[in-house]
């Protein structure tokens, strides 16, 4: 495969995931608030913080983060690279430079998608009830997926595509923790109340993690709910999880046997992937869930930057210039 | 459905003056459906093709640089005796050209022979110096053609241009074909249409057969300038039915001058390449220096015979519209035929005598400039206002040899859906050519081709640059 069409497949997969990822950061925002109107109703401001781009929506909104703002920055407002709709326009234009390497059914899931978005009222309705726009983003991301999984060989472009989708997800998940962390645990005497409780259930939801979290663990605890989404390796939006099956993913790219690296990009991913295997939830808590969110998210970034050097070395395009992360704080 | 049809004063293809139809079971099909069914399917094929996204680029437009463009689902029909004239004329023009590029870059018999005066090519922008001495492949230089036809209103077929370089259209005709089966299966049916579905096929067996000699299995990929390319679309498309990689100049790179792809796993070597890329962008150490999209050193690869570049760079000389004027003379001198498809009667402004007599009728001529694609820079005498005649009065004699008048012709009409209901468009029709080798078994020539439509009332004008569409063609058996 052209190193050229690599690059481009990696990034389409990761800006399909990280419009997936946006919608389920306002759902969980959105969830955290309802019901909470009194005391909740400013708590927008965070989640332009946990994304990173706090100073292009100061410059857009000035520090007015209202619902309607924020949505709105997040959503449809295509002068913020990373709202949804930048994320599609940039996947669309990445999977239209290498369309006939994909399959039919992806490239019109995704043209679909695209148009679908386009067409959606902006409107202050929509920014008031997102609801409707944010699964429609949702459900059309799981279809591209799908689409993926049922009609592309399981060769090169499928393995580079899961590791786009699979770093980027393992990105957002810990994001989603951390907005938690920004919004609900200022202090760590908070931590177990009964209000605590409902917003883990929220953020559980917003990840599509509650109801496989219940089989596993039953009752919302703090702890179970951070090893759920941390540590977890059959929950596929873990970040555990992610990790081994990015790791499959390069390895199938490299050729690389077991127990052995040939690039520094498997090199960082093996030793990311084995702190996992053997990092226990007592240990994150103890030092800091935030701080270990913090290096690990570091670390991706790292890795980003070595799959490319690694895979797409060879090109000269955009790559480069594609975020390899959104993260600043 | 065609009971109100207004039929034109010029040649209609489905309908005569006396209003019958030239093809009663085409037309009784799409009349049993009934005109707002037609409708209906209209409205969902424009969607099917904007959910594909069957898209050409326009250059300067603001909103979005994406078109769909627009398809009209009632057929432009060929019968098969028509046909037959057509295909066989196509196949005597091209393999007569594909001589006379042979000859210019090496003997120059030709010229020698004072059928085409010397200073005529030495004077055309298209002739590549680079290339003299050249011999590809099978001798193939023009592997894949689209040539322009027309219909004037003496019911009589004309070839407008040859198209040599790098014509564009063809995955329009293929996707055409699959929304018309998909949406009109009924009128589909029971009709004995010529099957085109095998062209990718039979691209990709022209391409491997021109590769370089001795391999046992030749890599061919197909070269883009890249997304922003108003044919984009098709080049994507072209490539994914061929299975061959799409590549683009800065995914390739020449190593002792053997042209390699960069793959995630190294350097891959290929062999054709199907280059969708103007000649003087190929290779920046041989032609433009400050081309982004080519690839440095392919020229002297080439050369060298070390990979096929389809079509050969050079062939643009006989797409020249003066050259043209002389394709008969061609046709005559390298098969010892008569030509079979009939040329636009053409006039060269370098010559004193015809320059007269286009500066003298101008508002009655068409004028082109010799070496222009896709409609630009055309003047339509009749339909020009008299500064705009001024204005191509003074460029002819500032540089006679860039321009040819032809006299101004009725393109024929085709039923086709309008708001107000079915009425005649113009259109035009590009038949495609493939070329793997000088044996007639080598030549492939696609039955119908892309018919370009001018969907504005009583324009003239097809290209999709300018408000123009298509139609499915249909040779019937």
């Amino acid at each position: 495969m052209l190193s050229r069409v690599a690059d481009s497949i990696f990034w389409m997969s990761r800006y399909i995931e990280r419009a997936d990822n946006v919608a389920r950061f306002i759902d969980v925002n959105q969830k955290l608030t309802l019901g909470f109107q009194r005391t909740m109703n400013t708590q927008w401001e965070p989640l332009i913080l946990t994304t990173g781009d706090n100073d292009l929506f100061k410059k857009l909104y000035g520090e007015k983060y209202t619902q309607e703002n924020v949505v709105q920055f997040l959503t449809l407002d295509s002068r913020n690279p990373n709202s949804i709709i930048s994320c599609l326009d940039a996947a669309r234009e990445n999977a239209r430079c290498i369309r006939d390497n994909l399959s039919m059914a992806i490239w019109q899931a995704l043209n679909k998608f695209y148009l679908m978005i386009h067409a959606y009222p902006r409107d202050s309705y929509t920014y008031a009830n997102p609801q409707k726009l944010l699964d429609i983003v949702k459900d059309r991301s799981q279809l591209i997926e799908g689409a993926a999984e049922l009609t592309l060989s399981h060769g090169e472009a499928y393995n580079i595509s899961r590791l786009g989708r699979l770093i980027e997800r393992a990105d957002k998940t810990s994001r989603i923790l951390d907005v938690k962390y920004y919004i609900l645990l200022p202090r760590v005497q908070d931590v177990g109340g009964n209000l605590d409780i409902v917003q883990w259930a929220a953020l559980l939801n917003s990840t599509s993690a509650l109801q496989m979290y219940r089989r596993a663990h039953g009752r919302i605890e703090p702890k179970k709910v951070v090893s759920f989404l941390v540590l977890d390796r059959f929950f596929p939006r873990a970040m555990h999880y992610c990790l081994v099956h990015a790791d499959i993913a390069l390895r199938f790219l490299s050729g690389a046997p077991p127990y052995v690296f040939s690039n520094p990009a498997e090199q960082l991913l093996g030793r990311m992937k084995t702190n996992m295997d053997y990092i226990s939830v007592d240990d994150i808590v103890n030092n800091g869930l935030h701080e270990y969110i913090d290096s690990f998210q570091c670390q991706l970034n790292e890795l980003g930057v070595n799959i490319h050097d690694a895979f797409f070395g060879n090109t000269t395009r955009q790559s480069m210039h594609q975020s390899q992360s959104q993260y600043v704080v | 459905m065609f009971s109100d049809y207004p039929v034109p004063p010029c040649f209609d293809e489905l309908l005569t003056r006396e209003h019958e139809s030239r093809f009663p079971t085409v037309s009784l099909a799409l009349t049993n459906l009934g005109y707002q069914e037609i409708v209906d399917r209209q409205t969902v094929t424009d969607e099917r093709l904007r959910d594909l996204g069957i898209t050409f680029a326009v250059y300067g437009h603001q909103d979005g640089n994406e078109k769909v463009w627009p398809f009209d689902l009632l057929p432009r029909v060929v019968g098969h005796e028509e046909w037959q004239q057509i295909d066989q004329g196509l196949r005597q023009r091209i393999f007569a050209l594909n001589l006379f590029v042979d000859d210019l870059y090496n003997e120059q018999k030709i010229l020698n022979d004072g059928i085409i005066p010397r200073g005529m090519i030495e004077t055309a922008a298209t002739f590549r110096k680079e290339c003299v001495g050249h011999r590809p492949p099978k001798g193939v230089w023009t592997h894949i053609t689209g040539t322009d036809l027309i219909r004037h209103e003496d019911g009589q077929i004309y070839v407008l241009e040859d198209n040599l370089r790098c014509p564009s259209g063809v995955s329009y005709v293929l996707e055409n074909r699959e929304v018309m089966k998909r949406v009109l299966p009924e009128v589909f049916n029971g009709q004995s249409v010529a099957a085109i579905e095998d062209y990718p096929e039979r691209l990709l067996d022209t391409l491997l057969a021109t590769a370089p000699d001795n391999l046992e299995s030749p890599v061919a990929v197909l070269l883009t300038p890249g997304i922003f390319n108003s044919a984009y679309f098709e080049h994507s498309f072209l490539a994914q039915q061929m299975g061959i990689e799409l590549v683009q100049g800065p995914d390739l790179v020449v190593v002792d001058t053997y042209v390699y792809m960069k793959t995630i796993r190294g350097l891959r070597k290929v062999d054709v390449i199907y280059r969708r890329i103007d000649d003087t962008f190929l290779d920046p150490l041989a032609f433009r220096e400050d081309s982004m999209i080519g690839v440095a050193g392919l020229m002297e690869a080439h050369r060298l015979g070390h990979v096929t570049l389809a079509n050969a760079p050079g062939t643009g000389v006989a797409d020249d519209k003066a050259i043209y004027a002389y394709v008969p003379e061609i046709i005559k001198y390298y098969t010892g035929e008569d030509p079979i498809l009939q040329n636009v009667p053409t006039y060269i402004c370098s010559d004193p005598a015809q320059r007269d007599h286009v500066l003298k009728n101008l508002e009655n001529l068409v004028v082109k400039p010799t070496n222009e694609a896709g409609g630009y820079g055309i003047v339509l005498g009749p339909r020009a206002t008299k500064a705009e005649l001024d204005e191509c009065r003074e460029q002819i004699k500032a540089d006679p040899r860039n321009y040819i008048a032809q006299p101004m012709l009725q393109l024929s009409t085709v039923p086709t859906m309008c708001p107000d209901g079915v009425e005649p468009r113009h259109v035009d029709l590009r038949p495609f050519v493939l070329l793997g080798g000088l044996d007639a078994a080598d030549m492939y020539v696609l039955p119908g081709g892309l018919t370009r439509v001018a969907l504005v009332k009583n324009s003239m004008v097809v290209n999709s640059s300018q408000g123009g569409g298509s139609k499915d063609t249909w040779v019937l058996g």
